[in-house]
């Protein structure tokens, strides 16, 4: 899929090249407000950018020199909202059997709602789901339909922090399974590092990194035979250095810092834990 | 002593016209209204509204104007459908659909935009029709505030004054209803025939009104 387009968002312009393998599976990164969710509602036929052009494979979604702007209906994009658009009247096998394309299979709905362990809450109302289960519900309807591409605008910032691991594995799994094009919003450096081969950072509506999270996040130069993402839970003085807890994935790891590196670290600052040699080190990304 | 129950009936039969054609017409309208762009919407809306503020007087002379077979709405409607609107019954259903619309209109419409628009789009990316969006997924979801104008449309026509007495002409089966017989009974200083179709209306609009808000109670336990 090959994305080029221009947007005027008031502040600043969306301007953004993009290309996304078939397959693929890319994270899109930045600040609130950079224009990511905008750039996936271009992409889904929500919005129409003001010039460029949208193809998917060799179909053309948008198209502003031809006057091209393929409906939302007909583009088979899926898309999974922030806050899940789950239909309230329906059930979740509803919401699934909805979303169906005609003449299509029951026995899919029946697959999907086994793959995302929803079989015991199937007759139930959306009202009555926890956030992990409404993900689960968003996700397997946005499927149900068939997409060939799926967009997800921070499926799981919403969650907390186990059931968003949990969900990742999820997503990982329907995207080995599927084999579908996807492009994922998220904030979460380590969710990026774990599902996504490529990382785009989104900075008042330009792109302004681009490539393998290592390289992006700014690890890439220091040479480390092992990188972790993690997240700084504690800092405590202990003599002349510093204590520092890490959460890395769902463990906590204690690392010695200098009071210089301390200095740099807060509570919940994003780290990057390296291990060159046998001396561990922080680095603030 | 036994009462004329027609100008009742008629009241009945006007209102439950009236709420049938204003689902037809006022539903879509109030969806069209809450999800326009257009730079007339706040015109339309203040058109709308304008039954709520204006004397019913106003609105019913105009009618009576637009009615009479001399004028240019009158003799179409008479020339090519057959149809005398000035002093008849299908000329009460107009004057009360017009007088009504707000009333079906803007809970509908509030209902509409309490809707996050998520699932409208959410229906759209998964390939369905503005029109099975609209019917399966919009409509299913707003029930309390499409009851709300049903009730509102109907408990307002049944209620209906000034317009009718203005575009009526009191023809018993016809154009009298039950508010106008009980201010020409009154008149006639008959408080005893008054009475019997002011205790009447009041009893029946109370019980439509309780029933609704005991569904509309069981509607909101049920989550919609």
């Amino acid at each position: 899929m090959k994305i080029s387009l221009r947007k005027n968002l008031g502040a600043f312009a969306l301007e953004v090249e993009l290309k996304v393998e078939e397959g693929e599976l890319l994270a899109l990164t930045g600040a609130s407000g950079a224009g990511k969710t905008m750039l996936l509602r271009c992409v889904a036929g929500l919005e129409k950018p003001d010039s460029g052009t949208i193809n998917f494979h060799d179909e053309s979604w948008y198209d502003s020199a031809r006057g091209i702007c393929l409906p939302a209906q007909q583009r088979r994009a899926g898309f999974m909202f922030q806050d899940y658009a789950l239909f309230p009247n329906m059930t979740v096998r509803g919401n699934l059997e909805f979303a169906q394309r005609k003449g299509a299979s029951r026995k899919r709905v029946d697959d999907l709602l086994e793959m995302m362990a929803l079989g015991d809450l199937q007759h139930s109302k959306p009202a009555t789901l926890s956030g992990g289960q409404k993900q689960r519900a968003a996700l397997a309807r946005a499927l149900a339909a068939e997409p060939r591409l799926l967009l997800l605008d921070e499926p799981l910032s919403a969650l907390d922090r186990e059931t968003r691991l949990r969900l990742q594995d999820e997503i990982l799994a329907m995207h080995r399974q599927f084999g579908l094009t996807t492009l994922i919003v998220s904030h979460d450096v380590s969710e990026i590092y774990k599902l996504a081969r490529r990382v785009a950072v989104l900075e008042s509506g330009h792109i302004t990194r681009e490539g393998a999270p290592a390289d992006v996040f700014g690890a890439g130069h220091e040479g480390g035979k092992f990188r972790f993402a993690g997240e700084v839970l504690a800092i405590e003085q202990a003599d002349v250095v510093f204590a520092v807890s890490i959460l890395v994935g769902n463990q906590i790891v204690r690392i010695i810092a200098t009071p210089d590196e301390a200095a740099q670290l807060k509570i919940g600052s994003r780290i990057m834990l390296l291990s060159k040699a046998f001396n561990p080190m922080l680095q603030v990304v | 002593m036994s009462y004329d129950w027609t100008p009742l009936l008629l009241s009945f039969k006007l209102a439950a016209v009236t709420t049938l054609i204003l689902a037809v017409i006022g539903i879509p309208f109030a969806w069209w209204l809450s999800a326009t762009r257009t730079r007339f919407k706040p015109a339309l809306e203040a058109l709308v509204s304008m039954p709520l503020v204006l004397p019913p007087s106003v609105l019913g002379f105009y009618l009576l104007l637009a009615f009479s077979p001399n004028n240019f709405f009158g003799k179409f409607i008479d020339q090519w459908f057959g149809v005398r609107l000035a002093f008849s019954f299908e000329g009460l259903v107009i004057a009360s659909v017009i007088f009504s619309l707000p009333f079906m209109v803007h809970p509908v419409q509030s209902g509409f935009q309490s809707l996050p628009a998520s699932l409208s789009e959410a229906a759209c990316t998964l390939g369905k029709s503005r029109f099975v969006t609209f019917l399966r997924v919009l409509l299913p979801n707003i029930k309390p505030s499409l009851l709300a104008g049903m009730v509102l449309a109907f408990a307002h026509t049944i209620g209906e004054f000034g317009v009718i007495l203005m575009i009526g002409g009191k023809l018993p089966g016809e154009t009298l209803t039950a508010s106008i017989v009980i201010y020409d009974e009154v008149g006639s200083l008959h408080y005893a025939t008054a009475n019997f179709y002011a205790m009447v209306l009041f009893a029946v609009c109370f019980t439509i009104l309780l029933v609704v808000f005991l569904l509309n109670k069981k509607i909101l336990r049920a989550g919609g």
